[in-house]
């Protein structure tokens, strides 16, 4: 007589128990694999951690590739890192964020719009290697950038940005309409709606995006293998910062190098055992630099997350 | 069994306000009473010490200035306060006839819903078909009978008056059609499993005066068939399609009366001036 | 007072005709980065069909695509790409077993049933496993799963293709989930509450509603993440050989196209080589299968998108 016409009270309270049982099933599973993932990637760290323990000291930091593991470091491996991300993020960021606001504020709805838009969802999906021979073609043998600091950073830059674009773009679109609406309303142009409230408010989803980009090019072994990077270099490129006018040199574009996951990927593939234990000191310096990189970009998400809020 | 809910019904106090005015509208027994009900947000009581009486088979309105509580206290009644953190109530509201307190601790929220409709301010189909979202509530319950489901899908298509508009168009995406017969179809939802009583949270603010005749039109039909309870922020609206209107301020009810008498003859000074639009 | 008036109005509109003209401007310098991305696909697709026409002089596309052998480094070079195209299918298909039903179930649980303190915690978290480096990711699928795997199965070979799928599986479970998570997360709240205000639980609002509702973003998720699987390099040029091998078996070892292009990269055969040049043709044929995925993923995305 009571609840629905065709279910009585007991029927839904039969039914509704068992559906809370599949609730309470589906969250031990989701649980299970959810802290199963993270299990294994504190497992990956530990395991590189102890069997590279063995290498980490000074002397690992300060030596350049040797052919007895023991005298091997990753010197010139980690400077040639940094200054491909110092060029990876001084193109990407540019681009990428002057690509995402014309994307979201200022394109119109037509079949151009459209072609920009498929290349770019298309460009997050293209393999990395393939940024590599790209690179190998294209500034390798057409430009005649040669194997250097300049190419592999081009290369790198053109591989995250979609990645910095997708990343804008979602900050720019979680600015509310009616922020907008307000500004225009008060008489601004596109741009001043775009410098002065809708950059402000995503500069924290667009920072993310860009260190979450870096972080996935730090990593980046493929393409820079294929544009020809050697893994053996014993010397460090030029200094960009020099004693005379203009103090800065930009020779060290030019030079050859090599990186970390290149120098690491090295040590691995070969067959003395000995190697392997600088290959996985090599890979847990590596895991740290990115792992940094993310906790930072989490960590600015966070405070712009908490400082807005719609 | 109508003597018995009678008889049940009667005993509250609150209900002695309906039954004293049947002058002006014969007040039927009662289908849920709020009694003495309190709610907090966190630290911050919304709602004190509401008691009312939801006649059955009648419309409820419930009017107020904004932030006057009536949502929240709507919303109390199929426990959508649930799925927020840090929400507290204290009291009761009685379902007749089997005299289950809605909001106690030991009522599961889901039961509740099962059992009491909620129609949203915005309409809010579910990004599937026509078909798919009346059948929705009736999939939740386990049937799968494509007879049956058609069956019920019709006939709550045809309660909410929009059937004949989407007969033809039951597989297009219930997110084609306009805002007014989108509402419409988020009231067949709800009507699909007769739940006991059909909560409106001002459902046409957000629609074009066509489509809210519409929709008004068919809440006084709805009343053959289900108990309303309506917040609406419009009184003329109030007055067009209830039975019964209870003012509410500041958390607090004021005033609960035949909706004639309210908008005739208030009998507190606070319900005149929001009338007589004074504020608000 | 009325002269001042004109006087702003006036003022207003010649900075107003200055604001007007800067904005075209910067919408032209706009407009060109988002050509780069144009460019960069033109440029992708224009190297390798050229770089490749060497190798297509030499090698007929009949043989490349039919020939059951790939031997370009042997004195007898035979060029059918099948077998790195087989390598490549396999080990993604292990890789989706595993991400594909993790990643999804995950995505669900963080979304509609985790409290919010875990899902903040955890999901940050669960990002570091995507963005650890893939090289990091081969170490581990050769130094440790291969060995854990040949504990239950020794006769593994040392090289294959099982351990270097799974790795990859768990490599892309965070990309999955996370751009899943996304996309239910952006489902709108008046969507849930008009399911759970029927009555439905939590896992029949998730399934019923929000998963539906997030349909173009799973979709989305799910070609993201096998087009990765596609084009991984580093996990398989370590971990599952170099030997191109036609098999479907991923007990086997076996290079994929990837791992191919990796093994002449390093070698030292002259770049005017057609050995050299074979791997633009791989890459043709790599890039070829992952645009096949996303045209694809493009479509369903669009047919499916339903806005809110």
């Amino acid at each position: 007589m009571a609840a629905t016409a065709h279910m009585t009270l007991e029927e839904i309270r039969k039914g509704l128990s068992w559906r809370k049982q599949l609730d309470k099933l589906f969250i031990a599973i989701g649980m299970a694999l959810l802290f199963g993932c993270l299990a294994i990637l504190a497992i990956l760290f530990f395991d590189l951690v102890r069997d590279g323990s063995s290498r980490f000291g000074w002397d690992f930091f300060t030596s350049f590739p040797s052919r007895k593991a023991e005298n091997a470091g990753i010197l010139s491996a980690a400077v040639g890192t940094m200054l491909i991300m110092v060029v990876t993020a001084l193109v990407a960021l540019p681009v990428g964020v002057a690509a995402a606001i014309y994307l979201e504020e200022y394109a119109p709805k037509n079949w151009f719009t459209g072609i920009i838009e498929i290349n770019v969802t298309n460009l997050a999906g293209v393999p990395s290697i393939i940024y590599g021979l790209l690179a190998l073609g294209l500034f390798v043998y057409q430009f005649n950038f040669g194997q250097s600091v300049l190419t592999a950073g081009l290369t790198l830059a053109l591989l995250i940005l979609p990645i910095v674009i997708v990343a804008t773009r979602e900050s720019l679109r979680a600015v509310p309409k009616a922020i907008r609406e307000a500004a225009y309303g008060l008489g601004a142009t596109r741009w001043e709606v775009t410098k002065d409230h809708v950059l402000p408010y995503s500069t924290g989803g667009i920072l993310t995006g860009l260190i979450l980009g870096l972080s996935r090019a730090i990593g980046e072994t493929a393409p820079i293998i294929t544009i020809g990077a050697l893994s053996f270099i014993a010397f460090l490129p030029p200094s960009p910062v020099t004693g005379e006018f203009p103090f800065l040199n930009f020779e060290w574009l030019r030079s050859e190098f090599t990186a970390m996951p290149i120098q690491m990927f090295n040590w691995v593939s070969r067959p003395d055992q000995a190697f392997q234990a600088n290959a996985a000191a090599a890979g847990a310096i590596l895991l740290g630099m990115t792992l940094a990189m993310n906790a930072v970009a989490i960590w600015i998400r966070y405070r712009f997350r908490k400082k807005i809020s719609w | 069994m109508q003597g018995e809910i009678r008889a049940q019904g009667s005993d509250t106090p609150s209900l002695s306000i309906v039954m004293e005015d049947r002058k002006t509208t014969r007040a039927n027994p009662a289908k849920a009473a709020a009694e003495k009900l309190n709610f907090w947000y966190g630290s911050n009581q919304a709602l004190k010490n509401i008691n009312l009486v939801i006649p059955e088979h009648q419309v409820t309105a419930l009017i107020g200035p904004s932030g006057c509580g009536k949502s929240t206290f709507l919303r109390c009644f199929n426990r959508m306060h649930d799925l927020q953190a840090d929400t507290k109530y204290e009291g009761a509201i009685t379902l007749r006839p089997d005299n289950v307190n809605l909001v106690g601790p030991e009522t599961d929220p889901i039961e509740v819903r099962m059992r009491i409709g909620m129609v949203f301010q915005k309409p809010n189909p579910f990004p599937k078909s026509v078909f798919e979202n009346v059948a929705y509530g009736l999939r939740l319950r386990g049937i799968n009978n494509k007879t049956e489901l058609a069956e019920r899908v019709e006939k709550a298509l045809r309660g909410a008056a929009i059937w004949d508009e989407v007969k033809d168009r039951l597989n297009d995406s219930a997110l084609a059609l306009s805002g007014g017969q989108m509402q419409r179809v988020c009231i067949s939802r709800a009507l699909a499993t007769e739940p006991e009583i059909l909560l409106f949270d001002e459902p046409t603010s957000a629609l074009d005066p066509i489509a809210t005749a519409k929709i008004e039109e068919l809440i006084t039909e709805l009343r053959q068939r289900v108990t309303v309870l309506i917040v609406t922020h419009n009184m003329q609206q109030a007055a067009r399609v209830s039975d019964f209107t209870a003012f509410m301020y500041l958390g607090e009810l004021v005033e609960v009366d035949a909706t004639s008498k309210i908008f005739t003859n208030p009998a507190k000074k606070a319900t005149e001036d929001y009338i007589t639009g004074r504020y608000g | 007072m009325t002269q001042g008036k004109t006087q702003m109005a006036q003022g207003a509109f010649a900075s107003l005709h200055y604001r007007k003209t800067r904005d075209r401007i910067i919408e032209a310098i706009l407009l060109s980065a988002g050509l780069v991305a144009v460019f960069t696909t033109v440029a992708i697709v224009f190297i390798l069909f050229y770089e490749s026409s060497y190798f297509f002089e030499h090698v007929s596309v009949k043989d490349f695509l039919t020939d059951t052998m790939w031997t370009p480094l042997f004195a007898d070079a035979r060029y059918g790409i099948l077998p790195l195209v087989s390598g490549t299918l396999t080990v993604t298909g292990v890789a989706i077993l595993v991400a594909i039903p993790v990643g999804t179930i995950v995505a669900i649980y963080l979304s509609e049933f985790a409290p919010h303190r875990l899902r903040e915690t955890v999901k940050p978290v669960l990002e570091l496993l995507g963005a650890v480096p893939t090289v990091v990711y081969g170490y581990f699928a050769l130094l440790a799963v291969t060995p854990l795997l040949q504990k239950v199965w020794p006769d593994l070979p040392g090289f294959n293709m099982l351990s270097a799928g799974l790795v990859i599986g768990l490599m892309i479970v965070p990309y999955v989930a996370s751009v899943s998570e996304d996309a239910m997360r952006a489902v709108p709240k008046y969507m849930r509450e008009g399911s759970y205000a029927m009555g439905a639980t939590k896992l029949q609002t998730a399934l019923r509603v929000v998963v539906p509702g997030a349909f173009s973003g799973l979709a989305a998720a799910y070609i993201l993440g096998i087009s990765r699987a596609v084009g991984e390099t580093m996990v398989v040029a370590i971990a599952a050989g170099m030997m191109a091998n036609l098999t479907f078996n991923p007990t086997e070892p076996a290079a994929t196209i990837t791992a191919y292009i990796v093994q002449v990269s390093l070698g030292d055969l002259p770049h005017d080589s057609i050995g050299y040049q074979s791997i633009f043709a791989a890459g043709l044929v790599l890039m070829l299968m992952t645009l096949v995925l996303n045209v694809i993923g493009f479509f369903l995305t669009r047919r499916f998108r339903e806005a809110y």
